[in-house]
Order: structure tokens, then C-alpha cells, then sequence
């Protein structure tokens, strides 16, 4: 268990809990991979790179009812990156709120988990996401909607770093640090990786950080895999007490937890072969920490 | 004598102009006070826009309920995502913004976030077809074709100020999500004398006659009424249905009036011929067999002259006068 190098002397009831998220963190990756090996293809690198970050989101920061998705109580998780549905849905197996038995019905006819995340039949879906940079805007329509019924609970949003290359979404970063949006939480996934190849090399967008501080939002950029790191992001996201919108700007690494995926050669739609998926999942147990 | 003395006052190519005549009877801003006047009883009801408060005449709703108007600056695609998530959280959005700029700017926004989920999403929109003399930056000429073609959207576009006042508590009691055009400042009243009710998804016949069956939205309701008198004139005798809900289209009406024989059928649209009302009726008529003599009267498929809209609207056809001409044309 890594400690982090700010905080010194980690304390035993933190240690104890996030050992747990690791813990979720490798079962929602298990999901993820056998939900790949069900259609043989995925955006499985993903799924693996942001396991720990969902982990974290839904096991310590967010309030839900697994039974009742839409409970008005609820803290509200939009995917924007539509095309991590397989992702999200190996967290919402995980947190039960959509049925273990529905796994392998993964990207099938008639299945409610396609492959491209949709809000109209999916449970715990907020949002559908496949068209990309309408997962910020939205959320803050939602914050504006929150605030107008003074409720407490917030709006989490997930995106990618593609997604950066969207005018769409820097309207929204403009816009909800304008309305002071405090109730909304951004993560985007900066895994250095899109259709066409290394995101740096696409559409750079560095200096992220200082554009989106300077934009107005309360930044925190963190090892995205570091669950003790994306826990205190998220803690520090929750009790930042300035009138802003606030974001986790996560860096990853594609593959993470399966060795011989994280080191193949970086593709957006990453290629595993039939038998490998077996492989995988016994590198992932291999791997297990804790 | 200056050399300008004799030299004709050149006519302005306004980028808002009214659409009423000198002498027509109007009414100031029909939207925003039939938005002010519905939202004292529904508490769910919102505003937002794009920059354009002024100019979709939704000022007058957000100086009512400053706290339930949301100004998203020039961003039309957070416009309508915002809206969506308001929606999400139980609100009743009425986004404004320019015909052109929904249609074109935001449309992957409405269809994805808004329509796609059914929300409860109230999209009107000023300057619609050709009523704005700037250019085709603002000549909204085919957004009845686009809106037409998604799925689950009530398109709406209402003749004068009457049937907008009317209008807008309908689209508020339909539950999901409806694009309606909208004229603003000073907007005719024509359908008072009419005793009209408006109803979505409802054509009706304001006036019946035995040569020419002129089929109308919008403005072009409007026109056909004026024109039907000027053609009474001249022993032809005109009936006018008007058809406000482009989606979903009065089938029923249409093809019962299409189809009394001896009778031109004339379809008359503030937008290109392509894809909106025409097309549609021609569609309907054809799969059931209805096959009158057809003619449309719409905007040509180019992209349109900036310059006065009195100009504008005889060069494409679209006026009084032009309309008269053509369906006497087609009558021979």
C-alpha cells in the first residue's frame, strides 16, 4: 500500500478503507474484462485505467441507492465518455444497482448494457454519452438544477481527455465556474490516448492545470491509479469551501492492473485476442494487492 | 441641388424587421408575457437563452423571474445541455435562441441530450425561414426540415401573435420535448377574426373555397388569407388550412381537404422547399393515393440575398403579391 508523500504517518482507519476500494477497484476491473471476453473487443484499456478512480466515486465519495437509481437523494454520475460504458457498468455490478446476471449480456441484441453508454434503458446510466462533450454541459445544467432545490446533493462527471478537444466542453468550464457551480465535481481521464493517437500530439492541451485554474475551477491533478491520492482528491473536492466548480484531473495508464496489456502498444480500441482474456484475468488476480 | 437629391433611399437590409405591415394590427412581445403570465402557476417553468433575451422577447420573462432566468452567454451548445439537465432535475426549460443557430449550432446538442430522453425541453426560436434580411447567417431556411426529422419532437410554427399567446401554454401541458418558431416585438394579430383555438397537432380550415386549397404555416397563414381575399377578387375562390404543427402533421385534415376534387393544392412555407411542409403533405397525399394538382410555394434552394425584407420576400416568391401571381399562374 503506497503512501502518499505529503501526508506522512497514514492513518489505520484510512489505510483499512481504502485497502477496500483497492479491493472494489480490482473486482469492478474483473467485471470489465469478462464483459470484454463476452464480445471479444472493448474499450477494455480504459476500463482498466479508470477502475480505481470509479472505485473511489462510487465506494467513498458518492451517495446512491443501489435499488432505487434515481432516488432524489442520490449524488449524480454523468459518463460523458459514452464509450466507457463498459467501464461504468463493471461499477454498477459492483455497487448493485445493475444485476450481476445481466454481465454477459454485454453489447448484445436487446441487451441494456450496449456499448455505448444509453440514459433511456439503463439503470444507473445518467446520461448518453456516445456523441462525446455533452457530459460537462449537462452537468451543469444539473448544478443550476440542484441549486435551485437547494439540495445537497452533487453532480459528478466523468470525461476524457479527447474530450478536451471539444469547444462544448470549455463553454461548461467557462460557464460553471461563472455560476459558481460548487456542487458539481468533474474527473477527466488524461490517458494520453484518442482515435488518432497520443492526445498531447492531437490537440495539445497542456498546461491543464493552469488553463483550468486560470478558468476559475478548483484543480487537483493526481496519479490516477494512486487510489490514497484520488481518495484525498476526492475528500479535497468534497470540503474545498470556495464558490467554485471543482475538478480531478487524473492522470492513468491504459491497461493498468493487466501487465501485458498496459504494456502493448498504446491503441484508443486496443486489440486482445480470444485467448487472452483468460490471461488477463489471471494477471489481474496475480497483480491483486492486499 | 446636391447630386443626391434625385437618388431613390436605398431600403435597409435590417437584420430584425417586423413582419407586420403599416397598418396591420399587432402585439407587443406575444412570448414573453404568455411565458410570464403561464409561469405564475407552473413554479417548475425556467428560462434560459443565448445571448439573445432581447431579441426572443424572453426579457420580459427573465425581468418578472429574475431567479428563474438563466443567461448562458453566446454558447448555444451549453444552452441547450444545461436546459437538458435542468430538465433532468424536474424543471420545465424554455431555451431561446435564434432559428439558425438551434438548427444548425446546437442540433447534435438537442437531439442527444434533450429529444433523445424525452425531456421536458421547450426550444423557441425567433426569426424563423426568411424574416430576417442579414444574410443567411440568420435565414433559418431549413430548420423545419431538420427538426422534422428527429424523432419524438413536436415541431410547432404558429402564424401571429394570437396562436403564439395560445401556443405556449400548449406546449407546456404536452409532457416532452417541442421546438416552436416564434416572431417577436411588435407581432401580427390576423387569427382574432378567425375565432381560432389553437391545438396541437390540429390543422384548421379558416376559410373554404372551390379552386384553390392553399395549405399554410407559419406567416404563410398569414399571407394565404390576404391573398384568398385578393383571388375573391377575381372570382377565384380560395380555401386556407393552416397547419401550425409541422410535427406531428394533422394527416386526417390534410388528406380529407387534398382530396375534395377540382382543386389546386398549394402549399405555402416560410422555409426551402426542401424537406419541410411541401415535402411532407406531397408524402402523405401520395402514400394515400391523393394525387391533386400540387404546386409549392417555398423558398428556393440557394442560399438567400441579404437586403430589405419586402425585397426579399417578392424575389423568392413569398409575398402577397408573388403569391397571388403564381397560383393565378397555375390556374391559367
Amino acid at each position: 500500500m503506497k503512501k502518499t508523500m505529503e501526508s506522512g504517518r497514514v492513518d489505520q482507519t484510512s489505510l483499512g478503507h481504502n485497502v477496500h476500494l483497492a479491493e472494489r477497484a480490482y473486482r469492478i476491473r474483473r467485471n470489465a474484462l469478462r464483459m470484454g471476453e463476452v464480445q471479444g473487443q472493448g474499450y477494455i484499456a480504459q476500463a482498466l485505467d479508470i477502475a480505481d478512480v470509479l472505485a473511489v466515486a462510487y465506494f467513498h465519495a458518492m451517495r446512491f441507492r443501489p435499488a432505487d437509481p434515481t432516488w432524489e437523494g442520490r449524488d449524480r454520475f454523468l459518463l460523458s465518455n459514452g464509450h466507457y460504458a463498459i467501464a461504468l457498468y463493471a461499477a454498477l455490478i459492483e455497487a448493485g444497482i445493475v444485476p450481476e446476471d445481466e454481465l454477459e449480456t454485454y453489447g448484445s441484441d436487446d441487451s441494456r448494457l450496449p456499448m455505448s453508454g444509453m440514459a433511456r434503458y439503463t439503470p444507473g446510466m445518467e446520461m448518453s454519452g456516445g456523441s462525446l462533450g455533452l457530459g460537462l454541459p449537462i452537468a451543469v445544467g444539473i448544478g443550476l438544477g440542484l441549486k435551485r432545490k437547494q439540495s445537497p446533493c452533487r453532480v459528478f462527471t466523468l470525461f476524457s481527455d479527447g474530450e478536451l478537444d471539444e469547444g462544448s466542453v470549455w463553454e461548461a468550464i467557462q460557464s460553471a465556474a461563472h455560476w459558481r457551480l460548487d456542487n458539481l465535481v468533474a474527473i477527466v481521464d488524461i490517458n494520453n490516448q484518442q482515435a488518432d493517437g497520443p492526445s498531447t500530439k492531437i490537440m495539445g492541451f497542456e498546461p491543464l492545470a493552469d488553463k483550468l485554474r486560470a478558468f476559475g475551477w478548483f484543480v487537483q491533478r493526481v496519479d490516477g491509479n494512486d487510489i490514497d491520492a484520488v481518495v484525498a482528491a476526492f475528500d479535497a473536492a468534497r470540503d474545498c469551501p470556495e464558490p467554485k466548480p471543482r475538478i480531478i484531473v487524473a492522470d492513468t495508464r491504459m491497461g493498468r492492473g493487466v501487465p501485458f496489456l498496459e504494456a502493448r502498444e498504446k491503441n484508443h480500441f486496443i486489440r486482445v485476442e480470444s485467448h487472452e482474456w483468460q490471461l488477463a484475468l489471471q494477471a489481474l488476480d496475480e497483480g491483486r494487492t492486499a | 441641388m446636391t447630386r443626391t437629391a434625385g437618388k431613390p433611399k436605398l431600403k435597409t437590409s435590417a437584420m430584425i424587421a417586423s413582419i407586420a405591415d403599416a397598418d396591420q394590427p399587432t402585439r407587443e412581445a406575444p412570448f414573453g408575457h404568455a411565458l410570464v403570465e403561464l409561469a405564475k402557476t407552473r413554479p417548475e417553468i425556467v428560462g434560459l437563452t443565448a445571448d439573445l433575451a432581447k431579441y426572443t422577447d424572453i426579457h420580459i420573462f427573465r425581468d418578472a423571474y429574475p431567479d428563474r432566468f438563466y443567461q448562458m452567454g453566446m454558447a448555444e451548445q451549453i444552452l441547450m445541455g444545461a436546459a437538458a439537465g435542468l430538465a433532468h432535475e424536474g424543471m420545465m426549460p424554455f431555451a431561446t435562441t435564434y432559428a439558425v443557430f438551434a438548427s444548425r449550432r446546437a442540433y447534435d446538442f438537442i437531439h442527444q441530450t434533450i429529444v433523445e430522453e424525452n425531456l421536458n425541453v421547450k426550444i423557441a426560436c425567433a426569426l424563423p425561414g426568411l424574416t430576417s434580411g442579414y444574410g443567411p447567417s440568420h435565414q433559418a431556411t431549413e430548420d423545419l426540415a431538420l427538426f422534422r426529422a428527429m424523432p419524438n419532437l413536436v415541431v410547432i410554427d404558429p402564424c401571429d401573435a394570437l396562436e403564439i399567446e395560445q401556443a405556449v401554454p400548449a406546449i407546456a401541458a404536452h409532457r416532452g420535448p417541442v421546438y416552436m418558431r416564434l416572431l417577436r416585438g411588435k407581432v401580427p394579430l390576423v387569427l382574432d377574426g378567425y375565432g381560432y383555438r389553437f391545438e396541437l397537432g390540429k390543422a384548421k380550415l379558416l376559410r373554404d373555397g372551390a379552386d384553390v386549397l392553399i395549405i399554410s404555416s407559419g406567416i404563410m397563414t398569414m399571407r394565404a388569407l390576404a391573398v384568398a381575399e385578393r383571388l375573391a377578387g377575381d372570382g377565384i375562390r380560395a380555401a386556407v388550412l393552416h397547419t401550425p404543427t409541422i410535427k406531428p402533421l394533422d394527416t386526417a385534415t390534410i388528406l380529407r381537404e387534398a382530396g375534395r376534387p377540382g382543386r389546386l393544392v398549394v402549399v405555402a412555407e416560410n422555409h426551402t422547399r426542401i424537406g419541410g411542409l411541401g415535402e411532407a403533405i406531397a408524402c402523405e397525399l401520395l402514400s394515400a393515393g391523393i394525387v391533386p394538382p400540387f404546386r409549392q410555394i417555398a423558398l428556393p434552394d440557394q442560399f438567400l440575398d441579404a437586403g430589405a425584407l419586402p425585397t426579399l420576400h417578392d424575389r423568392y416568391g413569398i409575398s402577397a403579391n408573388a403569391m397571388t401571381a403564381s397560383i393565378k399562374g397555375w390556374l391559367g
